[in-house]
């Protein structure tokens, strides 16, 4: 399938007083037109720093781009101007924020933060922009549109603001939608309904989705691939069955395991062990090294390359070496029934 | 909403019934008489001049007529300027006053706020750290100081601007700007760091997300909210200008009601007390209204609150 999106080899870092913290050391990423992309990992693993870099919105001037591509409809958005940019963000490329608490202006009317990016984009005048912009809360199934478009955020609940959010993000048809832990500031019930909106409308208006979450549950219901982000790098990335059936690094592993649901036995949560590596001083071969039970010398030495293991999935593992010993994953993936 | 402002204004009748009779009747504790050369009159003369204006009756009774005569719009007569209505004393002197302050509220309004959006959006760079030295001055250089600073050096020394008085745009500069600066500096540290609040909240990286324009950004979503803080100080800063006023008037010899405050405290001069805190109350309570009537045009979250109590 055609990519949409594609990132090569990019490297973010920030300066800070501490020195330089080098969030993204190398993120290799596509996404293919109407899939869903769900980028897994950590807290500090940057998820985050790689799609703001694609929006290009890290802050000035302690964030900079070192290298690396990113391309979409034929452009490098790194080497776009600022005003260019702003053609492409809200129009092509959209955001959902994480909290839907904070992420609206608290004085302005709803209507007012829909239309805005109509007007500008679309060059609709006033009249029509209102139009679409009770479509568009009619669409994210916001009941009574005509009468809550002139409301302000806060008369609406957090999970209503999320489908505002959502109509803001979708409302000049982007082809990539970019979604920050959409549903982490919600509740359970909640969390369930704007994923099922999200799928909702992603089949009707066929766009791209980049999805960042903790929640494996939320990936294996949302995703069709997965990338396995540690320490600012890709380790591992394959369609949502080799992810959650075949995963072939130790990292992934931890991850898979420590997902409530796989340890109905045992009532304990199997959390890795360490903490993530310091980005300020990042470590020269693989990230994830002192905290693998299967790390070797080489793994502390030098970074592997990606395996190719099938068409889809790839992994940085010097496990997959054929000199490496054979180490079976834990017994919990190989008998499989993650991800259900 | 209309129900909310019908019991504010309830609210201010009743604050503003209170503060005649404080001030009535702590006003009658003052030491002396109202006459002029009181010093000269016999005992007898001064019993004469009581029952002629009425000051020898009880107090109470004292107060309802003065009261019944407020409701119909009478202040009385003052007993320094030769019987001349209080109200006309007032009507003179009250919009030279009222020039002066409102005009250094403006600037302290509009140069306060540039300066704290400049400093706020161009943090820690020259533009801030310049704004930031013109606040610290502002802040800590009394308007006083600032007046006779500047009337020495542009009207005594070189002759730019007229030295005193109140008689055309020329006049107005020096004591504008003294009693301005301070506004100016207050609101321009108040509006900068809200700014660098503002601009940190994450609805603002949400509107740069719709690829709105930093000028969009900056001033219909970043400096909007960031006046909400400002309303907040405006009010009391139009109270501490209308202080400030007398101090100003004093130095530039500006013939506003101050200057004539002053005096009618002095001389125990009552209506002239009685007329001139009303007219100060009155102002002050319609700031305040005024001010809390602006939070709800800003902030729709205290607009619907208001609405609803
Ligand atoms: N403004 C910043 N200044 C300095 N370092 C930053 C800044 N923003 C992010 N970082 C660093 O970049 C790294 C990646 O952060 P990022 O926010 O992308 O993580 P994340 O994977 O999104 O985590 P989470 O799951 O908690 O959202 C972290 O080590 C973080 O400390
Ligand atoms: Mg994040």
């Amino acid at each position: 399938m055609e990519n949409i999106l594609e990132i090569k080899d990019l490297h973010v870092s920030f300066d800070t007083y501490g020195g330089e913290v080098q969030a993204v050391r190398g993120v290799n990423l596509e996404l293919k037109k109407g899939e869903t992309l769900a980028i897994v990992g950590e807290s500090g693993s940057g998820k985050s720093v790689t799609s703001k870099t694609i929006m290009r919105l890290l802050p000035k001037p302690a964030a900079r781009i070192k290298s690396g591509e990113i391309w979409f409809n034929g452009k490098d958005l790194t080497k776009l101007s600022e005003k260019e940019m702003q053609k492409i963000r809200g129009s092509e490329i959209s955001m959902i924020f994480q909290d839907p608490m904070t992420s609206l202006n608290p004085t302005m009317s709803i209507g007012k933060q829909i239309m805005e990016g109509l007007r500008k984009h679309q060059k609709l005048g006033k009249q029509e922009a209102l139009q679409r912009a009770i479509e568009l809360l009619d669409l994210v199934g916001i009941p009574n549109p005509e009468a809550r478009v002139k409301q302000y955020p806060h008369q609406f609940s957090g999970g209503m603001r999320q489908r505002v959010v959502i109509a803001i993000a979708l409302a000049c048809n982007p082809k990539v939608l970019i979604a920050d832990e959409p549903t982490t500031a919600l509740d359970v019930t909640i969390q369930a309904q704007i994923l099922d909106l999200m799928k909702d409308l992603q089949n009707k208006m066929q766009t791209s989705i980049i999805l960042i979450t903790h929640d494996l549950g939320v990936v294996a219901n949302m995703a069709q691939r997965v990338a396995v982000m540690y320490g600012g790098k890709i380790v591992e990335t394959g369609t949502v069955d080799e992810i959650f059936y075949r995963p072939k690094h130790p990292y992934t592993w931890g991850l898979l395991s420590s997902m409530p649901r796989l340890h109905s036995k045992t009532d304990e949560l199997l959390a890795i062990p360490g903490t993530p590596p310091d980005l300020s001083n990042p470590p020269k071969g693989c990230p994830f090294a002192p905290r693998c039970p299967h790390a070797m010398k080489v793994c502390v030495e030098y970074m592997p390359d990606y395996t190719t293991l099938s068409e889809t999935q790839k992994t940085a593992c010097w496990l997959l070496d054929e000199r490496a010993p054979k180490v079976e994953p834990p017994e919990i993936i190989a008998v499989g029934g993650a991800g259900k | 909403m209309g129900r909310y402002i019908v019991q504010r204004i309830i609210y201010m009748i009743v604050t503003m019934f209170v503060i005649v009779a404080l001030t009535f009747f702590s006003m009658k504790l003052l030491p002396g008489t109202p006459y002029k050369n009181q010093e000269k009159l016999s005992p007898e003369m001064i019993e004469l001049l009581n029952h002629k204006y009425g000051l020898d009756k009880p107090l109470p009774v004292q107060f309802v007529k003065y009261v019944g005569d407020l409701l119909k719009g009478d202040l009385g007569v003052s007993f320094q300027f030769d019987g001349r209505p209080v109200t006309e004393i007032i009507g003179e002197r009250l919009p030279v006053s009222a020039d002066l302050g409102f005009e250094a509220m403006v600037i302290g309004l509009v140069f306060g706020l540039l300066l704290g959006i400049i400093a706020g959006l161009r943090r820690n760079t020259v533009w801030d750290y310049g704004s930031m030295i013109v606040a610290v001055i502002g802040v800590s250089v009394p308007s006083f100081v600032l007046a006779q600073l500047m009337q020495y050096y542009f009207a005594v020394k070189h002759h730019w601007l007229p030295v005193a008085y109140w008689e055309g745009p020329a006049y107005h500069i020096l004591p504008d700007i003294a009693l301005g600066f301070g506004p100016v500096a207050t609101i321009a540290r108040y509006m900068r760091t809200a700014m660098v609040d503002t601009l940190n909240q994450d609805y603002i990286e949400m509107a740069r997300a719709k690829g709105l324009s930093r000028p969009a950004v900056t001033f219909k979503h970043a400096v909007r909210n960031s006046l909400i803080p400002i309303v907040t100080i405006v009010g009391p800063m139009a109270v501490n200008l209308m202080t400030g006023v007398l101090v100003i008037e004093n130095i530039f010899a500006i013939p506003g009601i101050g200057d004539q405050f002053v005096t009618s405290v002095y001389t125990n001069d009552y209506p002239m007390i009685m007329g001139t805190t009303i007219m100060y109350s009155v102002a002050f309570i319609v700031v305040v209204f005024i001010v809390d009537l602006l939070y709800g045009v800003i902030d729709p979250r205290i607009r619907l609150a208001g609405g609803e109590s």
